[in-house]
C-alpha cells in the first residue's frame, strides 16, 4: 500500500530544547494509526509541524508524495490534511450550523466569495446539515457552540476537523476529558466519519487506542521506538520498559 | 422559516426607509435637517467600522483615515466638476470617495491585516498619525488649516434638483445610506462575512479549515475603507468644506464611540450608536460648554453597565417580551429612571457651577442660571443643595435597583418555565 503521510528524519527544536529528535513515520492510505506515549513525548508537537501549525527545523514531510514541509496550515488543508485540537478549538459566538458551514466552505469552493448569499447556497447548507446529524447534535444545531457541553464541544471540533472532506484525518487526544460513556460515544463517533479515510490520532486512553487503531506508533523523548500492530505493540519490551509498564502485564 | 424570515426582512427594511422619508417631515426644526444629514453620514461610517470591530474583530484606531481621504479626494473632484474638468453628476461624487477609500483601504490593509489583536490596533493608530502628519506636509491638497471649501451647487441640475437647498442633499445622504446599510447588511450574508465572524472569533482555527485569516482580514478592511470613503463624500457634499482634523485620531476614536455605544455584536448596533452619539454631539453642546463632559461620562457608564451596547440592551429584553412580563419591569423602571434624573440634576448643577466660576465667572460674575433658577456659585447654599440631591439621587437608585432586580428575578424564573414547556 502506498504511504499517504511519511515523515522522514524529522526534527524540531525550541530554542536549545530539541523535542522532536529524527521522527520517521509512514502512515498508509485508509489506516487508523494511534500515536502513543507518555506525556512530553512530542505527540502534540509532532501534530504541529505535519498540520503546518510549526515549521520543522529539519526533515520532510510528505502527503501522498508531495512535500508539505513547512507550508502554511491552509495549504496543507488544500491538499487534503485536516487536524482537531486537544484543547477545543472552535468558533464560540457562531452556532453549531454555522461552525459547521464554515467548515465546509472552502472545500466547496466559495473561498472569499462577497457576492453569492450564503443562505442560497444550498450545496454549503445541506453539507451542514448532514454533518450536524452526523455528530449528533441535530438539537444543538442553532445553540451558540461556546455554550454547548464538553462533550458537545468535542464532538463539534471532529465534526468541523471532518467538514471540509480531507482524506487524512488528525485527532489529537479526541476523548480527553470525558466520561466512559461519553468516551464510547465519541469512539462510535470517530469510526463512523473515518470510514474509507486515514486517521492518524494521538490518545492516551489505552482501551480507545486498542479498539480503533490498524496500527500504533510509541513516541519517547521525541523518537519513534516502535510501529506495528496492537498485538506487535504489546509484546514490544522496549515499549514495555519505556511507557505501557505494568498496564500490559 | 425561510421565506417568513426574509418576509419580516422585508418589513424592517420598509420601515427603515418610511422612517427615513418622513424624519425631514417631521422633524421641522431650523436644525433637524441639517441633525439628520450628519446622522445619515454617521450611520455609514459606524456600521462600516464594525465591519471591522464587530464582525472581524479588528480594532482600528484609524478608520477616519479612509473617510478624511475618501472626502478629500471627493472635495477634489466637486471643484474638478466646478470647474468643468471633470464630469459626474454630483449624486454620484460618493463613488469617487468610495474608490479612494477603497483605494487607500487595499494599501493600508495590505500593510496592518497581516497582524490582529493588538498589533493591529498598534498599527491602525500609527497610519492614522503618519496620514494626519502628512496632511499637514502636503498643504496643496489637504488645504491646510482651512481645509478644502467646495461649492456642491454645480454641474447640471437634474429635475430641478441642483442640491441647493439642505433638504436636497439630505434625501440623496438618505438614499446613499440606504443602499449602503443593505449593502453592509448583505455583506454579513455571504461567504466572507460568515468567515469574519469565524476569524473574530478564532483566527488560528480558521487557517484548518482551509482559509487564510490575513486574506480574510485584507477584504474586510478594503471594502470597509469603501463605505467609509462614501461616508466621506456625503460629509463633502453636506458641509461643502473638509478639513484635515476630520482624518485624524480623534474622528477614528469617535466612530469607535458610536460602534460600541450602539453594540458591536449586532448589524443595528452601530446605528443606534450614530443616531445617538451625533444627537448628543450636536444637542448637547448647544446647551452647554461641560457637554464633552457629559458625553465621556455616558461612554463610561456604558461601558460599566451595558459593555454590549445598547443593542444588547434590547436582545436582553426580548425574552422578557416574549413571555409578556414587560410590564413586571415598568414601575421597577419608572422608579430608578426617577432616581436617575435626580442623581443627573445634581451632578449637573455641580459641573455647570464649577464651570461657571472656572470660565464665565471673571467676565458675568458668579451670578448664573440654570433649570430656569438664578443662583449665586459663590455662596455655600447651591453647594450643599446640589449635593444633597446627588446623594438621595445615588441612596434612591441604589434602593430603586433592588427592586429592578427583584422583578428580573421574577421574569427569569418565567421564561426559564416558558422554555421547560
Amino acid at each position: 500500500m502506498a504511504a499517504s503521510l511519511e515523515l522522514t528524519e524529522v526534527h524540531k527544536s525550541f530554542g536549545k530544547t530539541a523535542i522532536i529528535n529524527g521522527v520517521d513515520l509512514a502512515v498508509e492510505k485508509g489506516e487508523r494509526h494511534a500515536v502513543i506515549g507518555p506525556n512530553g513525548a512530542g505527540k502534540s508537537t509532532l501534530f504541529n509541524l505535519i498540520s503546518g501549525r510549526f515549521p520543522v527545523t529539519s526533515g520532510t514531510i510528505r502527503l501522498d508524495g508531495h512535500d508539505i514541509t513547512s507550508m502554511q496550515p491552509q495549504q496543507i488543508n488544500h491538499r487534503g490534511l485536516s487536524r482537531s485540537f486537544q484543547i477545543t478549538n472552535i468558533f464560540p459566538k457562531l452556532s453549531v450550523f454555522e461552525n459547521l458551514r464554515c467548515a465546509v466552505l472552502w472545500s466547496l469552493n466559495y473561498k472569499y466569495s462577497f457576492w453569492q448569499r450564503i443562505g442560497g447556497l444550498q450545496d454549503a447548507r445541506e453539507r451542514a446539515d448532514e454533518l450536524v446529524g452526523m455528530i449528533g447534535l441535530a438539537k444543538r444545531r442553532d445553540t451558540l457552540a461556546g455554550v454547548l457541553s464538553y462533550a458537545e464541544q468535542r464532538a463539534l471540533e471532529i465534526g468541523v476537523t471532518i467538514g471540509g472532506g480531507a482524506d487524512v484525518i488528525l485527532l489529537d487526544e479526541p476523548t480527553a476529558g470525558m466520561s466512559n460513556s461519553e468516551t464510547a460515544d465519541a469512539v462510535a463517533l470517530i469510526r463512523n466519519v473515518t470510514v474509507g479515510k486515514t486517521l492518524i490520532m494521538v490518545e492516551h486512553d489505552m482501551s480507545v487506542v486498542f479498539g480503533l487503531a490498524d496500527r500504533i506508533s510509541v513516541l519517547v523523548y521525541g523518537q519513534v521506538i516502535a510501529t506495528g500492530t496492537p498485538q506487535e505493540i504489546r509484546g514490544n519490551k522496549a515499549v514495555q520498559e519505556a511507557y505501557l509498564g505494568a498496564e500490559v502485564d | 422559516m425561510s421565506t417568513h424570515l426574509s418576509w419580516r426582512r422585508l418589513l424592517i427594511w420598509s420601515a427603515t426607509a418610511a422612517v427615513m422619508i418622513a424624519a425631514p417631515l417631521v422633524f421641522t426644526q431650523g436644525f433637524a435637517v441639517s441633525m439628520l444629514s450628519q446622522m445619515g453620514i454617521a450611520i455609514i461610517f459606524a456600521l462600516s467600522y464594525n465591519m471591522l470591530l464587530g464582525q472581524t474583530g479588528m480594532l482600528s484606531f484609524g478608520h477616519a483615515v479612509y473617510f478624511g481621504l475618501g472626502a478629500f479626494f471627493s472635495a477634489h473632484a466637486l471643484n474638478a466638476i466646478g470647474a468643468g474638468t471633470f464630469h459626474l453628476p454630483v449624486s454620484m461624487l460618493p463613488l469617487v470617495g468610495g474608490a479612494a477609500g477603497l483605494v487607500f483601504g487595499v494599501i493600508f490593509g495590505y500593510i496592518t491585516t497581516k497582524h490582529s489583536g493588538t498589533p493591529f490596533a498598534m498599527i491602525s493608530l500609527g497610519i492614522a498619525e503618519m496620514v494626519a502628519a502628512c496632511s499637514l506636509m502636503f498643504p496643496s491638497f489637504f488645504g491646510g488649516e482651512g481645509g478644502i471649501s467646495t461649492d456642491r451647487v454645480v454641474g447640471k441640475a437634474l429635475m430641478r434638483v441642483d442640491f441647493g437647498p439642505a433638504i436636497q442633499v439630505y434625501y440623496l445622504i438618505a438614499v446613499w445610506c440606504f443602499v449602503c446599510m443593505i449593502a453592509m447588511y448583505a455583506l454579513t450574508q455571504t461567504p466572507l462575512g460568515r468567515m469574519a465572524n469565524a476569524v473574530r472569533d478564532n483566527p488560528e482555527r480558521v487557517r484548518f479549515i482551509g482559509y487564510n485569516p490575513t486574506h480574510v482580514r485584507f477584504l474586510m478592511l478594503s471594502l470597509a475603507g469603501f463605505f467609509a470613503g462614501i461616508a466621506g463624500a456625503l460629509e463633502v457634499i453636506n458641509f461643502e468644506l473638509i478639513t484635515a482634523e476630520r482624518l485624524g485620531t480623534v474622528a477614528s476614536g469617535n466612530v469607535l464611540l458610536m460602534a460600541f455605544i450602539g453594540g458591536v455584536g449586532h448589524f443595528y448596533g452601530p446605528v443606534i450608536g450614530a443616531l445617538l452619539v451625533t444627537f448628543l454631539q450636536s444637542a448637547l453642546s448647544n446647551y452647554t460648554q461641560a457637554w464633552l463632559l457629559y458625553f465621556g461620562l455616558f461612554f463610561l457608564v456604558m461601558i460599566l453597565f451595558a459593555p454590549g451596547g445598547i443593542a444588547s440592551l434590547i436582545t436582553l429584553h426580548q425574552p422578557a417580551a416574549q413571555v409578556r412580563k414587560m410590564g413586571r419591569l415598568a414601575a421597577p423602571y419608572a422608579g430608578a429612571a426617577a432616581a436617575a434624573a435626580l442623581l443627573m440634576l445634581g451632578l449637573v448643577t455641580l459641573v455647570e457651577m464649577i464651570y461657571h466660576l472656572e470660565t464665565k465667572a471673571e467676565q458675568v460674575g458668579t451670578v448664573m442660571t440654570l433649570f430656569g433658577r438664578q443662583m449665586d456659585a459663590a455662596t455655600v447654599p447651591p453647594w450643599l443643595v446640589a449635593i444633597g440631591i446627588l446623594a438621595a439621587g445615588v441612596l434612591l437608585l441604589a434602593f430603586a435597583s433592588r427592586f429592578v432586580r427583584a422583578a428580573w428575578s421574577d421574569i427569569t424564573v418565567a421564561v426559564n418555565s416558558a422554555r421547560e414547556a
